[in-house]
């Protein structure tokens, strides 16, 4: 039989205050890392980029020159920017609508029994590495793809934004779209899933009440309701496109320099984003400059990124705040 | 093992609200305590002060004393952590460790604080379960999960849990109210046999619980919604039932409010 | 566009008579609906189907030899068949298990301060905000901080090494944010428990809080790990591809899969081409695992909702 005598002696008192305080400080301090982290890599990218920029004789924001080998140095963003947002957009474009049927398959259509594997299908999706979505779709899905160009560019030829170019195959800004879309569809999915699945039931009930019918019912209760979501999400698949780096790199060619004089508004053309730029020169980072130029677009991308992803937490944190 | 406690001016505050106003009450050694109000008046709230346990919500604070025989729960430098030692507590609803077989749960207290001896573990133990009236129906499966036990039986297995590291006293907070009638029953027994040991306080918002297992009641009660909740008045569980002072005691023991 | 902005005209359609069947109108609406929110499953299933299929078609053949899996590139051009991927396999294991010991430890601690101390503080805030920040960098941007830290500033080589702490800052905001969610799914009942029976804060986070969240904790965990596998990016920068084995991670370089993959991408010729693909299989197979194994810890997770 323990005596209480026993047990107060091996309950030592008050020795683990210090081991407490231990072990919040490590917590503090895993914690302060993410902080410093975060701020290094904004410190640093600005750090390195200023000297480039400082020597740069060109504009940053609205040359497409990108000469940086021998002196002057010159170099702009703009036809970066232009790639980058192009193949984001479509993608988005493209993922949204899909991403927001799969959703509602998902939470309002499937059958009980099948919404869980289709749920873990779709995220399998999101796990394929990009390196073998570029593989995948410069090596597969290119010729399949050519025919849906051409048509295009007969049918809709006269608009500047699908005039037919030097850019051979599939290495085209509007197909690293569609591959971008395919890569982004998981996470539109399943975050509109999700704000789908939390729609009061009374909404619902509500209007099938009412007689609405299923559809009926998700145009006027589920819809309104996760509107915020999808935006949000599909903020978050912007963020991602936006930096997606390999599997454009492998799809788009980049333009020769003679092609690059002249600036054409075309889905069709062949071009670089700010990733895929970076990507294609990371062996030539010999000198702080060249490297300093490329951490300037990458400081460009970093901001780029970190503004979407802002405004789609703005979003989220609103509508959280209306409904609670 | 059983102490007194002796609450003197005692208020809560969470934030800038002030939960429970002004208690002083004595609670004797060896017998077992109820509280009884209705729900709102501060009777949990204030059973947390007496092993501190309040301190985990964020922006909860006391105001005055509370003594444990001689020792000031409130005195600077008294850790709170051996503070609920000394103060055990059973909570409304059955919380076993879900990780952890019927035998870690009752150790798990002696265990978390250093005590490693298996021999010592093993008696510990067999003697809470005893002391919890469990031993009998988990002997044979000490091995397996406590969450596998049904809802009156995990209720035991807690209390058993809180007796194995031999605190001064017992704190219940409704240690019935998710529990059925004869899960109930078996409870309250196991209440009567434990205040030969120990100090216990139980709130409880069933009257007939009340009058049933305590020695003492104190009656909790609150003037108007926002407003914090006070003592009424504590005596023998016999003259609060029959002969109370307050006219709001009466009102709420027979049944007018609350 | 509110719910009840919408009724009226609902009434107004459904009331007149409620005994008349739905107006043809409104049902060929609604099973438009469905036949499109069934399709856009079926278009989705399309490139995971297609990608697996074509993997292992492509792949199958130079993955099945023995050689695949014990032998390196050493010494194989573009015109040498045979070889394996063992040096690539070995080294994406390797930075994707040294990567694992530095992030998960930082992202546990980390969600253990965001959940269990510093909520509804303003440092908690702080973190919490820098944690959203660090999920959306780019790899590639993740791998050019590396770079200016590691190369330009500390003046060192691309070693493996600066690879893998590329890959600590893409993982650690996945394994932080999973493990969070684990921890929020704790019942606080049990940890008032433990605090009961006089249990110091941080005996009870690591003996009763994490066990009770641990199979949550290890699904996002391999969910990381296979992120950071299957990433290029920061690789491209930092990491350029060896055909030898190398198991140096601070001097030298070191295949992995996905350099593997890079480096001959582009070749036309059969040889190549197969390597290539029984590349990606074996990658895909890597991650799939990892994957799967997730999932089935999370299956028989303890925690609940």
């Amino acid at each position: 039989m323990t005596t209480e005598t026993e047990v107060a002696q091996v309950l030592r008192p008050a020795n683990h205050r210090r081991q407490d305080q231990v072990f919040k400080a490590l917590a503090i301090g895993a914690s302060s890392v993410i902080v410093a982290l975060v701020v290094l890599v904004a410190v640093f990218l600005v750090t390195q980029a200023y000297p480039a920029l400082r020597q740069n004789t060109a504009n940053f924001f609205t040359s497409r020159i990108f000469s940086i080998d021998t002196p002057p140095i010159m170099f702009g963003i703009a036809d970066l920017l232009w790639a980058t947002i192009v193949t984001s957009v479509i993608a988005v474009v493209i993922a949204v609508p899909l991403g927001v049927s799969i959703a509602l398959f998902l939470s309002h259509y499937a059958p009980e029994r099948l919404a869980r594997p289709a749920a873990q299908l779709v995220a399998l999706l999101a796990a394929v590495p990009s390196i073998i979505y570029g593989l995948w779709a410069s090596q597969l899905v290119a010729p399949y793809y050519l025919p849906v160009q051409d048509f295009l560019e007969k049918v809709l030829g006269w608009i500047p934004l699908f005039s037919a170019t030097n850019t051979s195959g599939g290495a085209t800004l509007m197909f690293a779209g569609i591959v971008l879309a395919v890569m982004i569809l998981p996470i539109i999915t399943s975050l509109s899933r999700e704000v789908f699945a939390q729609t009061p039931t009374f909404h619902e009930e509500a209007a099938l009440a009412l007689g609405a019918t299923r559809w009926e019912m998700i145009r006027t209760a589920v819809l309104p309701f996760g509107k915020p979501g999808v935006i949000s999400a599909a903020m978050l698949g912007l963020g991602r496109a936006l930096g997606e780096t390999i599997a454009v790199t492998i799809i788009i060619s980049s333009l020769s320099d003679q092609n690059r004089q002249s600036f054409s508004l075309s889905f069709f053309n062949g071009g670089e984003t700010f990733a895929s730029r970076i990507a294609n020169n990371a062996a030539e980072f010999d000198t702080p400059t060249k490297a300093g130029a490329y951490i300037s677009a990458g400081l460009v991308l970093f901001v780029l990124t970190f503004v979407v992803n802002a405004i789609a937490r703005v979003v989220i944190e609103r509508r959280r705040a209306f409904s609670e | 093992m059983a102490k007194r406690i002796d609450v003197k001016d005692l208020n809560v505050y969470y934030s800038s609200f002030k939960a429970v106003e002004d208690v002083t009450m004595t609670v004797e050694p060896r017998s077992v305590t109820a509280f009884i109000g209705p729900s709102g008046c501060g009777k949990s709230t204030f059973l947390r002060t007496l092993n501190r346990m309040h301190e985990v919500i964020p922006g909860a604070r006391v105001e005055g004393s509370v003594m444990l025989d001689d020792l000031d729960l409130y005195a600077k430098g008294v850790d709170p952590v051996s503070v609920r030692r000394s103060v055990g507590m059973v909570f409304q609803r059955p919380n076993p460790f879900p990780t952890m077989s019927i035998y870690d749960n009752v150790i798990a207290g002696l265990r978390l604080n250093g005590v490693k001896g298996r021999k010592d573990l093993d008696e510990a133990v067999e003697t809470s379960l005893k002391g919890a009236n469990l031993w009998n129906e988990v002997k044979d499966r000490l091995k397996k999960p406590g969450a596998g036990l049904s809802g009156g039986q995990q209720q035991r297995l807690c209390i058993a849990r809180a007796i194995a590291v031999r605190p001064q006293v017992l704190l219940m907070d409704e240690p019935c109210s998710a529990l059925d009638p004869i899960s109930t029953l078996a409870i309250e027994d196991l209440v009567n046999e434990l205040k030969s040991d120990f100090t216990i306080v139980i709130v409880t918002h069933n009257m007939q619980q009340a009058a049933r297992v305590s020695d003492r009641t104190a009656f909790f009660n609150l003037a108007a919604t926002g407003k914090p909740g006070r003592l009424v008045e504590i005596g023998d569980t016999q003259k609060i039932f029959n002969n109370p002072i307050e006219r709001a005691t009466e009102d709420y023991i027979s049944g007018r409010f609350g | 566009m509110s719910a009840a902005t919408h009724t009226p005209d609902l009434v107004e359609q459904a009331l007149p008579d409620p005994e008349t069947p739905q107006s043809t109108g409104r049902r060929v609406k609604d099973r438009t609906a469905t036949v499109a929110v069934w399709a856009a499953f079926v278009i989705a299933m399309i490139p995971l189907v297609w990608i697996i299929v074509a993997l292992l078609v492509k792949g199958g053949s130079v993955v099945v030899s023995a050689s695949w899996w014990t032998n390196s590139q050493r010494g194989m051009t573009t015109l040498t068949a045979g070889g394996g991927a063992y040096h690539a396999i070995i080294g994406t294991l390797l930075q994707a298990v040294v990567t694992a010991v530095i992030s998960v430890p930082l992202a546990i601690m980390t969600a253990i301060y965001l959940i269990e101390y510093g909520r509804s503080t303003r440092f908690g805030r702080i973190v919490s905000f820098m944690l959203d920040i660090l999920t959306g960098v780019p790899s590639i941007v993740a791998g050019l901080f590396i770079y200016a830290l590691w190369v330009t500033t500390f003046g060192l080589q691309r070693v493996p090494f600066a690879v893998c702490l590329a890959l600590v800052l893409l993982m650690v905001p996945v394994v932080t944010r999973s493990t969070e969610e684990m921890l929020k799914l704790v019942p606080n009942e049990l940890r008032e428990a433990s605090y009961a029976l006089g249990v110091s804060k941080w005996r009870t986070i690591t003996s009763i809080v994490l066990p009770t969240a641990f199979s949550g904790i290890i699904t996002g965990i391999l969910l990381g790990l296979a992120r950071v596998m299957g990433e290029t990016a920061p690789l491209l920068i930092l990491g350029p591809y060896s055909q030898s084995i190398a198991t140096n991670l601070f001097s030298g370089f070191m295949g992995t899969l996905p350099t593997m993959i890079n480096a001959e991408r582009n070749e036309v010729a059969a040889i190549p081409l197969d390597r290539v693909w029984g590349a990606a299989l074996t990658l895909i197979i890597l991650v799939l695992l990892l994957n799967l194994a997730g999932r089935l810890i999370a299956r028989y997770s303890a925690v609940r909702k």
